[in-house]
C-alpha cells in the first residue's frame, strides 16, 4: 500500500449494482434517518439500483456539498451503516462505497448540479474553509448570498486538506469539492487570519453576518512533552506529510500516543511510509476504543503495535515511561520520535468567543452578538466531518432566517 | 436536480409525464391513485370496471414470483380479475380523483360481457370525469370466456365492442391487447376499425410460474389446486417490445398510437418502449415490488436521457428505433466480428471458456498456467456468447473480417 494512493478500491459499474441490489429498500429508511447531514442514502441507493446513476449523484450533491469527501471519511459504521436493516441479515450495505461511486460518476460526467440563486444583495463572511465553512458557503450561495471565505492557511479545506491522510482522502478530491463551491461564486481569501490580518470589527462592518467555522486547528500538548525535541503533534505531522505527498524522512522507531482516528491515521501513515516499529500507546482499553473499527483494523493489519490502558508518565531524552491506568505496571519504551495525538482545540484568538470545554457557551448557531454565528467543531454537537456538514447547513439556514429569509 | 419537460400529448390528452399506473391491483381505489398522483405519476389507468351483473370473487393467495439467483421478481404472476368494488364506488372514486387532480390524466379501464355493457360503461365513466377509456380485451384471469383475453383473440369481438364503446362516449379509446396470440396486428386493426384511437400493449401472458415439488401443484396453491394465469414483470419486456414493434412495422400502422406496457422498472426500460413507438407507459409489477416511488427515478433518469440525446420534447424520441428493426432475412450476414479480450480486466474465471465450449464453437483456448482465454479465429463464429457471460465485461468487439467472397469493407460495418 502506498501513502499517495487511495486504499479503498472503487466499485465498477457491475459491482456497484450488485451492492445496491443488496439494499432492502426500506420504508422510512433507517439509514437516512441516521445520516447527520441528511444525505438521503436510501434515495441514492434506490437510484443506483434503478439504473439512474446521475439521479443518485444529484441526490447526494444537493443534500451534501461535500458528498465525495464524506463518501471517503465518514465513520458510516456509527451512522447510516449502523442503522441499516440489512444488519439483521448479514452485514450492512456499503453506503460509503456507493456514495463514492456516484460522486466519482458525477465528476466523470462533468455534472454541475448545484446552482447559485440570483443575488439577493446580502453579504456574508465565513471564517474557516473546513467542511462546515464550505457547506455553509454552498448553502448560502444557493440562496443568493454573496459569500467571502477567510482562510488562514495557504490553501482551503482545513483539516480535509491538512489532516486526513492522502490514502484516505486525496487532496485532488478536496480540490474538486472546493472548485464546485467556488464555481457557485464563493471568493476564498487564503493566508488571511481573522483577528490578525483582518479584525472581527472590520468584518462586522463589511458584512451583514459573520460565520465562524474555525474548527479545532490547534493540537493539544501534554506539559511533560512540551520541551521534548523528539516530540511532534499529530496535527503538524499529518499536515507535513500530506503537503510533501509522503516524501518525508522518518526514523525507524516511533511511538504514537492516543487512540482516536487521528492516532490511527498517524500510525497507519507511518507504516505506509516504511517505518519499521510503530508503537501506539492508548489510554482507553480496547473495549472503549475511540477510533473507528475500520481504522483500528487498518492500523493493526499493517503491523502497528497497539498497547491499551497506559498513560504517559514522563519522557527523558529518548525514553518514555507509561503507567497502567489501574494495575501496578509500567512500560518503558526507547524511541526515536514521539507523535502526540491526544486531541485538538480551537484557536479562538481575536474572535471574541468564550469557550467552555472547547465549545461555545451557547446552544445553536447564533452568538450573543446577533451578527456573529458559529458552525463546525466549535459549535455544540459531534466533531465529525458529516456533523460539520450538518452544522454548516443549519448555520446557513440560521443566517438566512436572521437576514429575513423564509424558513 | 435536472428539469426537463416530460410532457406528451397522446390521443388529444396532455400528460405531464408519460408514466401511468396500469389497470391492475395498483390502481384499485381512490387512496391508491391519490398517493400515485402525489408521488408524481402522470396518469392512472383505474382498475378495470365491470358491469353490475358480473360479480368478482377472488382467490387467496393470488400471486407468485419467478426468481433467479438473488433476483426476487424476474417475473410475477397474478390471479386477480377486475375491480372488486361496486360500480357505484368505482365511479365515485373516478369523480373524486378528477375533481382533486384536474391536471392529471385519469383513464378508465372497462370490460363488459355484452355490447350494451360496453356502451353503458363508457357512458358512465365519461360522465364520471375520465379523460380516456381503455378497453380490457385481455385479462387472462377471468372466470368467464365471454370476458378478458378470449375476447381479445377475436377480431370480430374487438371491432364490435370498440364500436359499442364509441356509441356510449366521445372520449379517446385505447384497446388493450392480449399477448396470448401469434400476431397482434389483425386484432389491433380490427379495434381501430371499430373506432379505437390507439392500442395499449401488452396485458399479461398466460403462464404456470412454479410447481410445488412436494405437493405436485402449481403456485400459488388454492385449496390444493392452481390455475393458468397472467405473467408480468421484467421477464415479459422483450415480448412486449416485440408485439409493439410488429404493430408499428405493419402496413397502415406505422404511426399507431401506443401505450406501452410490460416489465417497465427503470427509465431505461421506459426509453426502450418509447423508441419502439410508445407515447405513454404503464407500470404495475415494479410498483407491486417497490412502490409508487419507482416513478421518481423513471422521471429523473428519462430527463437525463433526453439531455444526453439532445431532445427538448419526448415526442421526438417516439418510434425512433422502429426503422432499425428489420426482418431476419434482411440482416447483413457478410462479416464476422471477433471478440477482443481485455487481459488487464480479465480475472481468470474461465466462464467464457466453458460457455464457448459447451454452448458455442469451442473457440476459446484456455491457458491453464496463466488462467487467461485466447480466441481461436479459425473456430470462432463471432457469436459473442463469451462477452455476455463475462462477469467483468472484459470482452468487447474486436477485429471485423469479411466472409470469403463477400462484398464490402469491414470499416463500413456498424458493429
Amino acid at each position: 500500500m502506498k501513502y499517495a494512493e487511495e486504499v479503498e478500491k472503487a466499485y465498477t459499474p457491475i459491482t456497484v449494482r450488485e451492492e445496491a441490489q443488496r439494499c432492502l429498500l426500506c420504508h422510512d429508511a433507517p439509514c437516512s434517518q441516521a445520516c447527520p447531514a441528511g444525505t438521503a442514502p436510501d434515495r441514492f441507493i434506490r437510484s443506483i439500483r434503478l439504473n439512474n446513476i446521475k439521479g443518485a449523484a444529484e441526490t447526494i450533491r444537493e443534500n451534501n456539498a461535500l458528498g465525495a469527501v464524506c463518501a471517503r471519511v465518514c465513520p458510516t459504521e456509527r451512522y447510516c451503516q449502523k442503522a441499516c436493516s440489512r444488519c439483521g441479515i448479514d452485514r450492512p450495505i456499503d453506503i460509503a462505497g456507493l456514495q463514492r461511486y456516484a460522486t466519482d460518476a458525477e465528476e466523470r460526467f462533468g455534472m454541475q448540479i448545484l446552482q447559485a440563486a440570483p443575488a439577493n444583495s446580502h453579504k456574508v463572511a465565513i471564517v474557516g474553509s473546513g467542511p462546515a465553512g464550505l457547506q455553509a458557503a454552498a448553502s448560502l450561495l444557493q440562496l443568493g448570498y454573496a459569500v467571502d471565505i477567510y482562510e488562514k492557511s495557504a490553501a482551503a479545506g482545513g483539516y480535509l486538506r491538512y489532516g486526513i491522510p492522502e490514502y484516505r482522502l486525496p487532496n485532488a478530491i478536496v480540490d474538486t469539492e472546493i472548485k464546485r463551491i467556488a464555481a457557485l461564486g464563493a471568493s476564498i481569501k487564503t493566508s488571511t487570519t481573522v483577528g490578525k490580518d483582518v479584525t472581527m470589527d472590520e468584518l462586522q462592518a463589511q458584512y451583514e453576518a459573520v460565520l465562524l467555522a474555525v474548527g479545532f486547528s490547534q493540537a493539544k500538548m501534554l506539559p511533560m512533552f512540551a520541551d521534548s525535541d523528539i516530540t511532534e503533534t499529530a496535527v503538524d505531522f499529518l499536515a507535513r506529510v500530506k503537503q510533501a505527498k509522503g516524501e518525508v524522512e522518518l526514523p525507524q522507531n516511533i511511538v504514537v500516543i492516543g487512540g482516536g482516528d487521528v492516532a490511527m491515521d498517524v500510525a497507519t501513515t507511518l507504516k505506509m511510509l516504511g517505518v519499521k516499529n510503530v508503537t501506539d500507546v492508548v489510554y482507553e482499553e480496547f473495549c472503549e476504543f475511540l477510533a473507528s473499527k475500520k481504522e483500528l483494523a487498518g492500523a493493526q493489519a499493517l503491523g502497528v503495535t497497539i498497547i491499551d490502558g497506559y498513560v504517559p508518565e514522563k519522557i527523558e531524552g529518548r525514553k518514555v515511561t507509561f503507567k497502567h491506568r489501574r494495575i501496578n505496571a509500567s512500560l518503558e519504551i526507547e524511541t526515536d520520535k514521539v507523535i502526540l495525538a491526544v486531541g485538538q482545540q480551537a484557536d479562538g484568538e481575536g474572535l471574541g468567543l468564550n469557550f467552555i470545554k472547547n465549545e461555545v457557551e451557547f446552544e445553536g448557531y447564533q452568538s450573543p452578538n446577533p451578527k456573529v454565528f458559529v458552525a463546525g467543531d466549535i459549535a455544540r454537537g459531534d466533531k465529525t466531518v458529516v456533523w460539520a456538514v450538518r452544522k454548516g447547513k443549519e448555520a446557513a439556514q440560521a443566517i438566512h432566517n436572521f437576514l429575513g429569509g423564509k424558513q | 436536480m435536472i428539469k426537463k419537460d416530460l410532457s406528451i400529448d397522446f390521443l388529444g390528452v396532455h400528460f405531464e409525464n408519460p408514466f401511468c399506473l396500469s389497470s391492475s391491483p395498483v390502481g384499485n381505489c381512490y387512496d391508491m391513485c391519490k398517493k400515485a398522483y402525489d408521488t408524481g405519476w402522470g396518469g392512472v389507468v383505474f382498475k378495470t370496471i365491470g358491469p353490475k351483473h358480473f360479480l368478482i370473487d377472488e382467490v387467496s393467495p393470488r400471486f407468485d414470483a419467478l426468481t433467479k439467483e438473488s433476483t426476487e421478481f424476474v417475473g410475477f404472476r397474478n390471479l386477480e380479475q377486475i375491480a372488486e368494488h361496486s360500480l357505484e364506488e368505482n365511479l365515485a372514486d373516478l369523480r373524486r380523483l378528477k375533481a382533486e387532480y384536474p391536471n392529471k390524466v385519469l383513464i378508465a379501464s372497462i370490460m363488459g360481457t355484452y355490447e350494451e355493457d360496453w356502451t353503458e360503461l363508457a357512458r358512465l365513466v365519461e360522465e364520471a370525469g375520465a379523460d380516456m377509456i381503455e378497453l380490457n380485451f385481455s385479462c387472462p384471469n377471468m372466470t368467464t370466456h365471454e370476458m378478458g383475453s378470449d375476447v381479445g383473440s377475436s377480431p370480430d369481438l374487438c371491432r364490435k365492442y370498440c364500436a359499442a364503446v364509441k356509441r356510449g362516449s366521445k372520449l379517446p379509446v385505447l384497446a388493450k391487447m392480449t399477448p396470448n396470440l401469434t400476431d397482434m396486428v389483425p386484432l389491433a386493426k380490427a379495434s381501430l376499425e371499430g373506432g379505437a384511437d390507439g392500442i395499449a400493449a401488452i396485458n399479461t401472458i398466460k403462464c404456470v410460474i412454479n410447481v410445488d415439488l412436494q405437493r405436485h401443484v402449481g403456485l400459488p396453491i388454492i385449496n390444493g389446486k392452481s390455475a393458468i394465469s397472467g405473467y408480468s414483470g421484467k421477464a415479459v419486456k422483450p415480448i412486449a417490445l416485440r408485439f409493439i414493434q410488429q404493430m408499428r412495422s405493419a402496413e397502415g400502422l406505422e404511426n399507431l398510437p401506443i401505450s406501452g406496457i410490460g416489465g417497465i422498472e427503470t427509465w431505461s426500460d421506459a426509453a426502450e418502449f418509447i423508441l419502439l413507438g410508445a407515447s405513454t407507459l404503464q407500470v404495475t409489477t415494479a410498483i407491486m415490488e417497490y412502490g409508487y416511488r419507482v416513478v421518481e427515478d423513471m422521471k429523473n433518469g428519462l430527463m437525463h436521457y433526453m439531455e444526453e440525446q439532445g431532445v427538448e420534447h419526448l415526442s421526438e424520441l417516439v418510434g425512433k428505433a422502429n426503422k432499425n428493426i428489420i426482418s431476419a432475412e434482411q440482416l447483413d450476414r457478410d462479416y464476422i466480428v471477433y471478440p477482443e479480450i481485455d487481459e488487464e480486466a480479465c480475472v481468470g474465471c474461465g466462464r467464457c471458456y466453458i460457455s464457448c465450449y459447451d454452448g458455442a464453437h469451442q473457440a476459446m483456448i484456455w491457458n491453464e498456467e496463466t488462467r487467461r482465454p485466447k480466441c481461436d479465429h479459425e473456430k470462432c463464429v463471432g457469436c459473442h456468447l463469451c462477452a455476455l457471460v463475462c462477469p467483468v465485461k472484459a470482452i468487447g468487439k474486436g477485429e471485423i473480417v469479411m466472409k470469403p467472397g463477400r462484398e464490402g469493407k469491414p470499416e463500413d460495418k456498424h458493429v
